[in-house]
């Protein structure tokens, strides 16, 4: 674990309202683990008060990016940041996902921004071993489809006006899938909760193990606060340091909403 | 110029007057990795319980201006846990160490106090009467003054370690209950614990913690707590370690020079681990700047006009 200094080598847009960002980490970026994240202070002073956190979305040499969404006044500021600024930044944190290398068939959900920490996963994997399945609203949302195509893994997307490929939730999309599919060994899913429910209830239900990482509004990020807790099954996790990415079936799915 | 930092909260000797507060710091294990924990004057631990406790159902933190709203609920793996794997790890520092506890009846702080007693290393134990966030628990002795010179009391009895009374400002006169405090054998106050506060998301109609209510720390809380060190140090004669939204040595000095003897560093913690090493040299260098060797002088330098 690092708390560094970074210097911002990019900060750009990608489509409206989404941007990718490079820091110079050397550190964390020879740590890194597909899953794990990192904990930025935004702007110097107290207001907005605390980190964020981001998914690590890509290591390469002593540079990583993250990936985000602006929704807030800290995801705005942090678009505003101009390359060669230095920000603050800890990390690796958490758990990433965990592969045993003999799986054959890997199938990587992401709806919307959940393609961050999956790209990452996707990297490190055995690309003849993996399927992404890629949600958004319409086409012009979908995130990340060329540089995916680059990797070179099969890529399946869903849109719910239907403006690209599959009309429908990615959950639907995931659904239809499993039925014509027995063998799929892991499914690895990041995105918005109530998709994540479904995804983790329907791998369940059709016994394929699942991991997914979930986002939660975090105060410390290495476990100390017990503030970014979820309900798991026999008592409560911390997002930041038990996760984020967690087994589907260690989560009490019935009482997320 | 030999600048001396030691302190003392009456029998407490303090190598700095800079601790960690509780709930901020855990115990002590995360930030191993980040800060060198022997620089610390003192770590004051996680609330510590009987039995175990689950906590308070999230989402448990909100972010408001300049402060955060939390709601844990004590959260803590019990006092079993906490004397064969969390004393241990803490034990190894060379910074004080105090374990903060919290009970939901009289019984309950009794019997903490007690198995902690024995334990040479513990150099005091802080009492939670103030958290807001657990509904049967210290707050009603924290609120009342008669409640709190009983059990301060009667803790007393029990156990010879210093007992660092910590206080909520969620009562119309704070220095009532310190000077119960002080009647009952306190050894030190600590002030403040957070303030009760609500925050409610207006889109969903809801309100932003699972608890409905929470504490509020940071920035936003400092000059509450400083107006409330002042109104104590004025007040009772006991040694004060004050806290509030403390996240630079000019924040820690103004709670001093008001009559803190110690500060303690809390949600400051989560932002930058290293807030409290960064205070101990900021001081050291106020003290550089202005002509002062001993530390202890600064406590309760107030002019008392501007």
């Amino acid at each position: 674990m690092y708390q560094i200094k970074a210097k911002i080598l990019f900060n750009e847009k990608i489509i409206s309202g989404h941007y990718k960002m490079c820091l110079y980490a050397p550190g964390i970026a020879r740590e890194a683990k597909p899953g794990q994240f990192v904990h930025i202070r935004i702007k110097d002073g107290y207001d907005p008060l605390l980190r964020r956190p981001f998914s690590i979305h890509r290591c390469e040499g002593e540079k990583i990016e993250i990936l985000y969404k602006v929704v807030g006044r800290g995801t705005e500021f942090l678009s505003r940041k101009k390359t060669g600024n230095e920000i603050d930044t800890l990390g690796p944190l958490g758990q990433g996902f965990k592969i045993s290398p003999d799986l054959k068939k890997i199938v990587l959900v992401a709806g919307g921004m959940g393609i961050a920490p999956l790209y990452f996963l996707a990297e490190k994997l055995n690309r003849e071993n993996i399927l992404i399945l890629l949600g958004a609203e319409s086409k012009g949302k979908i995130l990340y489809l060329e540089n995916l195509k680059n990797l070179n893994v099969k890529v399946q997307i869903a849109t719910e006006d239907g403006s690209q490929g599959y009309k429908g939730l990615l959950s639907e999309f995931f659904f239809h899938l499993l039925k014509e599919n027995s063998q799929i060994d892991l499914v690895c899913a990041c995105g918005p909760i109530p998709m994540l429910k479904k995804i983790a209830q329907l791998s369940l239900k059709y016994k394929i193990p699942c991991q997914v990482s979930l986002e939660q509004r975090m105060g410390c990020g290495i476990g100390v606060c017990l503030g970014c807790t979820i309900k798991g099954k026999s008592s409560y996790l911390r997002v930041c340091s038990d996760g984020p990415v967690f087994q589907a079936n260690q989560i009490r799915w019935k009482e997320e909403r | 110029m030999n600048i001396n930092l030691k302190s003392k909260l009456g029998r407490i000797s303090l190598n700095n007057p800079v601790l960690v507060a509780a709930g901020t710091f855990g115990f002590g294990e995360e930030y191993t990795a980040l800060i060198n924990l022997n620089k610390l004057g003192g770590i004051i631990t996680k609330t510590v319980t009987l039995e175990p406790r689950k906590g308070n159902p999230p989402p448990r933190l909100t972010e408001t201006p300049a402060g955060l709203l939390n709601a844990i609920g004590l959260e803590n793996p019990g006092i079993d846990v906490f004397l064969k794997e969390k004393l241990p790890f803490l034990s190894q520092f060379e910074a004080a160490l105090i374990v903060n506890i919290a009970g939901e009846k009289e019984e309950d702080y009794l019997t903490l106090a007690e198995r902690l007693n024995e334990k040479e290393r513990i150099d005091a134990l802080e009492i939670n009467i103030s958290c807001p966030n657990v509904k049967e628990k210290g707050l009603i002795f924290g609120t009342d003054p008669g409640r709190t010179f009983l059990l301060v009391k009667k803790l007393r009895e029990v156990t010879n370690i210093p007992l660092i009374i910590k206080l909520t400002p969620n009562v119309t006169d704070i220095s009532e209950i310190a000077q119960a405090a002080q009647e009952a054998g306190a050894e030190a106050l600590s002030l403040i614990n957070t303030v009760l506060g609500m925050s409610i998301d207006v889109e969903t109609r809801r309100p932003k913690l699972g608890n409905i209510t929470g504490g509020l720390s940071g920035p936003a809380i400092r000059p509450i707590a400083v107006r409330m060190v002042r109104d104590t140090f004025q007040k009772v004669s006991l040694p004060i370690i004050g806290m509030g939204g403390i996240t630079c040595s000019e924040d820690a000095l103004e709670f001093i020079l008001t009559g803190a003897s110690a500060v303690a560093v809390g949600t400051a913690n989560f932002i930058d681990p290293s807030t409290a090493l960064r205070i101990v040299e900021g001081i050291k260098e106020y003290m550089q700047r202005k002509g002062i060797e001993n530390f202890e002088d600064l406590i309760g330098w107030l002019e008392n006009s501007v």
